[in-house]
């Protein structure tokens, strides 16, 4: 999923404090299950706002509104007939989210209530962490399943690097060394021999240092 | 025991503390309680192995929230106590009544009695 | 193994001398008489310096205009490339700049992350790793191409080196490791600081079981220390550093006025017990701020004078 971290309220509302109609648009999707954005998320930014500006002595009214999806047009589109209603809107969808609904909803200015911070998993409750950087070729049956591209902080395809160290990264000994797990599952998998494979020189161009990417299907596209 | 406690408490009667949500502290507050403590079992004695830990927890978030909005974190707080205590009891309501009494009322309460 | 370009160090270890190569820091500042003056002393003890590419990530003055300040002295520089902080354009176009200064020798290296350096908000790079850019240098070199596959004119002539740490983790992939650096096309090794001799040693007689030494050429790499400190800071602080207890037992065994003389004790001690080592065909000192020391060591350790090569 999409892992996203609340923003620090005092930011939104330095954000949005000079309008007086406000919808908190939520996503039920990756931000909800990593407890950023979703409906429970919504209401408890809602309601700080709310109180936020009765203090200031303000009327300003606070919406609440979770759709399914805000990558979605279909989703987005339920929007459609009360936008017009608020000043600003306050996404609490991952980054695509939030540009979706600013592309969708031209003139209304859209704020985003969470920092997107990476494709990853709850590798226990409260803990998240990064699997994937979307790099466009995947390598991970070469790498026994754990990918250094989004694993190793020097993205080191031929790794391990110096500096690991009883099984920690160099940078954060709470970090473990991706080519310490690469190398313990080959293990396992009784493929040792694959280590002094030779990963050759990485194609990027599918990777962020391609610009903007795209992934068109012509058999389902209409 | 016949104990007196302060009486402009309102009691809310949960299965467990593990119940109590962020988003219910903050409607209290939004609503103009000048005052939220939420009174769980002694850690480790939950029922529910957990449920006063998440709730503490909890109250810590919305103490940070009420922080930030400028309403006091200190006006929610997490009391532990076993039900054979009720000395106890009666006390922290009066603690947490002198407390509420000397940070003064809710500023939105006041608001939205000017407005 | 016969020669595949003008460097003096290749031709020194391919004639089977011992060789011995330094380390130079670059100063943080844009005055070379720094790295001119550390050069000076290091000049007739040492075969070849290496001069460091921003290491720890602190910004300093860059590898490659340092390696041509000691080139225009006569003496002959060692390029350290760290893949951290460019792509493969610029790294390639260094590589071309090196060469056309005729620097011949280049280590390729990952580099510290730059966490640890005075950018640590700064972006890195990693566009290619250590074994790619070794890979990149032989292929410019020998192909005389560049990765895109077009023609290099004059090609860059370049020994190309790595570092081995034979001591960080996890050990058993120490020796595939250094067999995959090979297979990548290193020519030259420069290890690690050594302290634990018999791991060091241990991991030599894995090499040598795969016929690795006779493969590239291993240069031993010591750091003498200059207090009691250094040896416990190295043994705790430092990433992949190896250090006995019984070392710095050693240095803290001493007066604090005769610890320098301890660590310089320790690292000739060093040097003369990897003479024997079968594998071992020279010494990287790598002596932080203690350039003034090395020409004593190289001495002492029987290094001295340096052989005379064509």
């Amino acid at each position: 999923m999409i892992v996203a971290e609340k923003k620090p309220i005092e930011e939104i509302i330095e954000s949005i404090k000079s309008y007086n109609k406000i919808l908190i648009a939520g996503c039920n999707e990756c931000v909800t299950v990593c407890e950023a954005g979703g409906k429970k998320e919504v209401a408890i930014l809602a309601s700080a706002l709310r109180m936020y500006f009765m203090n200031q002595g303000r009327d300003v009214k606070i919406d609440e509104v979770t759709l399914e999806r805000q990558c979605d047009h279909e989703y987005l589109e339920e929007l459609r007939n009360n936008v017009d209603m608020y000043d600003a809107v306050v996404s609490l969808a991952c980054g695509v989210g939030v540009q979706f609904m600013a592309e969708k909803y031209f003139n209304k200015p859209i704020y985003p209530g969470v920092n997107t911070c990476f494709l990853g998993a709850a590798e226990e409750r409260g803990v998240w962490g990064e699997r994937c950087q979307a790099c466009g070729q995947c390598i991970l049956g070469k790498t026994a399943g754990i990918c250094p591209v989004s694993r190793c902080a020097k993205r080191v395809l031929n790794g391990p690097c110096g500096g690991s160290t009883k099984g920690s990264c160099e940078i954060n000994k709470d970090i473990k060394c991706a080519w310490q797990l690469i190398i313990d599952r080959l293990k396992e998998l009784n493929k040792m021999e694959d280590y002094e494979y030779l990963t050759p020189i990485k194609d990027w161009s599918t990777d962020r240092a391609g610009g903007p990417r795209k992934v068109v299907r012509e058999d389902v596209r209409q | 025991m016949r104990l007196r406690y302060p009486s402009n408490i309102k009691i809310i009667k949960l299965p467990c503390t593990g119940k109590v949500d962020v988003i219910h502290l903050l409607r209290s507050f939004e609503k103009g309680a000048d005052g939220v403590y939420v009174l769980g079992c002694l850690e480790g004695a939950c029922q529910f192995n957990n449920g006063n830990i998440r709730a503490r927890k909890r109250v810590e978030q919305a103490q940070k929230i009420l922080d930030s909005v400028g309403i006091g974190g200190e006006r929610v707080k997490m009391y532990n106590l076993s039900s054979s205590e009720a000395p106890l009891f009666a006390r922290i309501a009066t603690e947490m009544t002198e407390k509420i009494m000397e940070m003064g009322p809710n500023p939105i309460k006041l608001r939205k009695k000017a407005a | 193994m016969s020669t595949k370009t003008p460097s003096k160090l290749e031709k020194i270890l391919s004639a089977g001398h011992l060789a011995v190569t330094s380390e130079v820091g670059p100063p943080r500042g844009s005055d070379a008489e720094a790295i001119k003056k550390k050069a000076e002393i290091l000049r007739n003890h040492v075969d070849a310096i290496n001069i460091t590419d921003n290491q720890t990530s602190v910004t300093r003055l860059c590898s490659l205009a340092s390696c041509i300040h000691l080139k225009l002295m006569g003496i002959e520089p060692t390029l350290q490339m760290v893949v951290r902080d460019r792509n493969r354009i610029a790294l390639q176009s260094d590589i071309l700049g090196a060469a056309s200064f005729d620097i011949h020798n280049i280590l390729c290296l990952s580099g510290d992350h730059q966490s640890f350096g005075d950018q640590p908000k700064g972006q890195n790079v990693f566009d290619l790793d250590s074994m790619q850019l070794i890979q990149t240098a032989r292929y410019m070199r020998d192909e005389g191409k560049f990765l895109g596959g077009e023609e290099i004119k004059r090609p860059p002539k370049m020994f190309v080196g790595a570092a081995a740490n034979p001591f960080a983790d996890p050990f058993e992939i120490r020796v595939p490791r250094l067999a995959k650096k090979i297979a990548a096309g290193v020519e030259f090794i420069q290890t690690q600081c050594i302290y634990n001799l018999d791991k060091f040693e241990e991991w030599m007689r894995l090499a040598r079981d795969r016929g690795l030494h006779e493969k590239c050429y291993i240069m031993a790499g010591v750091t003498p220390f200059k207090n009691a400190g250094m040896a416990n800071y190295m043994k705790t602080r430092v990433p992949g550093m190896d250090v006995p207890d019984e070392v710095v037992k050693r240095m803290k065994g001493v007066p604090k006025e005769k610890q320098a003389e301890e660590g310089i004790k320790i690292c000739i001690e060093t040097i003369q017990r990897l003479k024997e080592c079968e594998g071992v065909r020279g010494f990287h000192i790598m002596a932080i701020e203690w350039e003034d020391k090395v020409p004593g060591i190289v001495e002492a350790a029987g290094l001295y004078p340096r052989p005379k090569v064509e």
